[in-house]
């Protein structure tokens, strides 16, 4: 035993030893400053250097000589529970457009310096004054997309799919096939979609029509899931799922069959890089920024991620195929769509408890 | 004061910052409304959340039987076997471990699924397919599978600890096999019972990541309803403290029944 745990050991040694050697043959970049830069994104939602691409943290410390600690969440509450908690030091975040109207209406973000960011030029117009950010001052671009409905071409008829509703979502034909997001806020905009509902509607009727929606969709729903979704649909467990656009392709690669649409009423929405109040080194978080927006690593960025770029000249480097209508709509499709803005704690409660009243209906319906 | 005392200050000071303090915190929650007030209304509302409360109390419970059912037995026989044995088995205890909990429990999900490895190969004999995702069953089965060593381990070390010269004794004095067990194993092995059964009782009730994965938002339990009140879009710290308040009672609670148990027989074991 003694020995198999020292052979493991000495392989565990000899492997650090090469990966050192290894970065050390590198070219060399800058040297190290000292300085760290704490940056908050989403999982899977940058160029990390797999099969051979850039890797975008690694870049920028070679570049600059500030060190990057890279960390995830999973949702915007998350994120803002965290932050302001205050337990944890960020510079850099990446929320969403109605979380960022949320945060600057609490005084949580700093007005970004953009004499610090002269690659904010890149990006485009439309983007620099977002209904979220209407003076431009708190938040620059970085990926944008819409909510999708995602199937596997091989188990759901053509005829079934009518790619301007959501009815697909409430088809029994496909009965413990079908997922659903499990956050209120994207399941309730889906139904509220469907109703042709504004997604941004606080009226408690049109609440409860969408929520007689869900119940009357629970029983054919498989479960309700957040990033397994992916899993689920790339394996073939589920056929019918609701999704964000930007990860057809990266869906594709595991299940060629995976097809998408976006219908009337989807969601549309901006992640945007922000720097919060609590940020310790500002010249740094601005450099970052900075660096995000140049060319070759917003292009690096878009191909590895799939979610559309706020760069024109960088959408037109893009390969055909992750640059048509499903990833990049046109106007008049957009127009069809519909940003979240932040909800009123009373509308959030609300959801919350049928949520909860949701979730028993599915327990007791599907037992 | 022990003259030695102060060589457990560091653990102290950090029970201090990581346990009492946080206790503290959930209790200043758990009592005070949005403003800052005094006020009983979140313990109040936990009535409603009676039901995730029993069902996660029940499927905490099960699967607490179930690992000490399995490992029970599993620890004997290592506590019974040569000592390369006992090593091999430690570490085949130990292997999945190495992994990451929400990577083993991802793992599972894959395993149960209906175009899952079982159902595959089930199908390939011409049975199934049979729904086992989504269900309790699923997910005591991840409970079991990702506490089960935390039952063996402390029972192991106990009995591992055992005098062998007792049962010479009582082999001497007559007693066959089974009475040993009975007469002796048993009683001297109480005490890793039950700290095995804290130390899978306590994470099993608790937990959301297993029932998320394997429940697919089916009987969700009480840790789901936490973590919603706490990084849901609608957060509310202090019904959620409430929330983990009560829980921390209830499982104080079971504890100390245990223990009473326990007490006739004590020997000083590893209770937490």
């Amino acid at each position: 035993m003694k020995r198999i745990f020292a052979l493991v050991l000495s392989a565990a040694l000899l492997i650090s030893v090469c990966s050192v050697l290894s970065g050390c043959s590198e070219e060399q970049g800058v040297p190290k400053t000292g300085e760290v830069l704490y940056v908050y994104n989403w999982g899977e939602y940058i160029s990390n250097g797999d099969d051979g691409t850039m890797d975008v943290n690694a870049e920028f410390e070679k570049e600059t000589g500030i060190e990057v600690k890279y960390l995830n969440f999973s949702s915007n509450e998350e994120m803002y529970a965290k932050m302001k908690s205050g337990g944890m030091t960020v510079d850099v975040i990446v929320p969403s457009d109605y979380m960022i109207s949320q945060l600057i209406h609490e005084n949580l973000l700093e007005k970004l310096d953009f004499d610090n960011i002269p690659n904010y030029e890149n990006i485009d117009q439309k983007f620099r004054k977002p209904a979220f950010d209407p003076t431009g001052e708190y938040s620059v671009a970085y990926t944008w997309g819409c909510t999708a409905i995602f199937y596997d071409s091989r188990y759901v008829d053509e005829a079934d799919i009518d790619e301007n509703t959501w009815d697909l979502l409430w088809n029994e034909k496909y009965s413990g096939k079908i997922l659903m997001f499990n956050n209120q806020r994207d399941a309730f905009g889906v139904a509220e979609a469907k109703l042709g509902y504004s997604l941004n509607t606080e009226n408690q009727e049109e609440l409860e029509a969408c929520y007689e929606e869900l119940v009357n969709q629970c029983s054919l729903v498989q479960g309700y899931y957040g990033d397994q979704i992916f899993d689920k649909m790339e394996s073939g467990e589920a056929v019918i799922a609701p999704y964000y656009n930007g990860d057809l392709l990266m869906l594709q690669d595991g299940n060629e069959y995976i097809r998408g649409y976006i219908p009337k009423g989807a969601n549309t929405f901006i992640d945007s890089m922000c720097i919060p109040t609590c940020c310790q080194n500002k010249t740094a978080a601005e450099k970052y920024i900075n660096f995000m927006c140049r060319e070759d690593v917003a292009l690096a960025n878009a191909e590895f991620i799939g979610y559309a770029s706020p760069i024109s000249s960088v959408v037109e480097e893009l390969d055909e195929e992750a640059t048509g209508e499903f990833f990049y709509p046109s106007d008049a499709k957009l127009a069809e769509c519909e940003v979240f803005y932040q909800l009123s704690d009373e509308t959030n409660a609300f959801l919350s408890t049928k949520w909860e009243d949701l979730m028993k209906e599915f327990t007791e319906k599907t037992r | 004061m022990k003259k030695d005392s102060w060589i457990a200050s560091p653990f102290m000071l950090w029970v201090v910052i990581f346990t009492v303090v946080p206790l503290a915190m959930v209790c200043w929650y758990a009592f005070t409304d949005s403003t800052g007030a005094f006020t009983l209304s979140n313990i109040e509302t936990i009535g409603s959340y009676w039901g995730y409360l029993k069902d996660s109390l029940v499927m905490g419970a099960v699967a607490t039987i179930l690992c000490l059912l399995l490992g029970y037995p599993v620890a004997y026989v290592m506590s019974r076997a040569s000592w390369a044995t006992q090593q091999t088995l430690m570490m085949l205890l130990m292997l999945p471990q190495w992994m990451n909990f929400l990577l083993r429990t991802y793992a599972w999900m894959t395993i149960l699924e209906n175009n899952g490895l079982i159902n595959t190969l089930l199908a390939k004999i011409g049975l199934g397919p049979f729904q086992m995702i989504n269900t309790k069953g699923a997910i005591v089965l991840g409970m079991v599978y990702n506490f089960l060593p935390y039952m063996i381990l402390p029972i192991y070390s106990v009995m591992e600890k055992i005098n062998k010269s007792l049962f010479e004794a009582a082999n001497d004095l007559g007693a066959n096999r089974m009475q040993t067990f009975r007469r002796v194993v048993i009683p001297l092995s109480l005490p890793g019972v039950i700290t095995g059964i804290t130390m899978v009782f306590v994470p099993s009730v608790s937990t959301f990541v297993i029932s998320q994965m394997l429940g697919g938002g089916r009987n969700p339990l009480i840790g789901d309803v936490i973590e919603r009140l706490f990084v849901g879009a609608a957060p509310n710290y202090n019904v959620g403290a409430a929330l983990s308040l009560v829980l921390m009672v209830l499982i104080l609670i079971s504890m100390a029944v245990m223990k009473k148990f326990d007490d006739g027989e004590e020997t000083g074991g590893l209770m937490m």
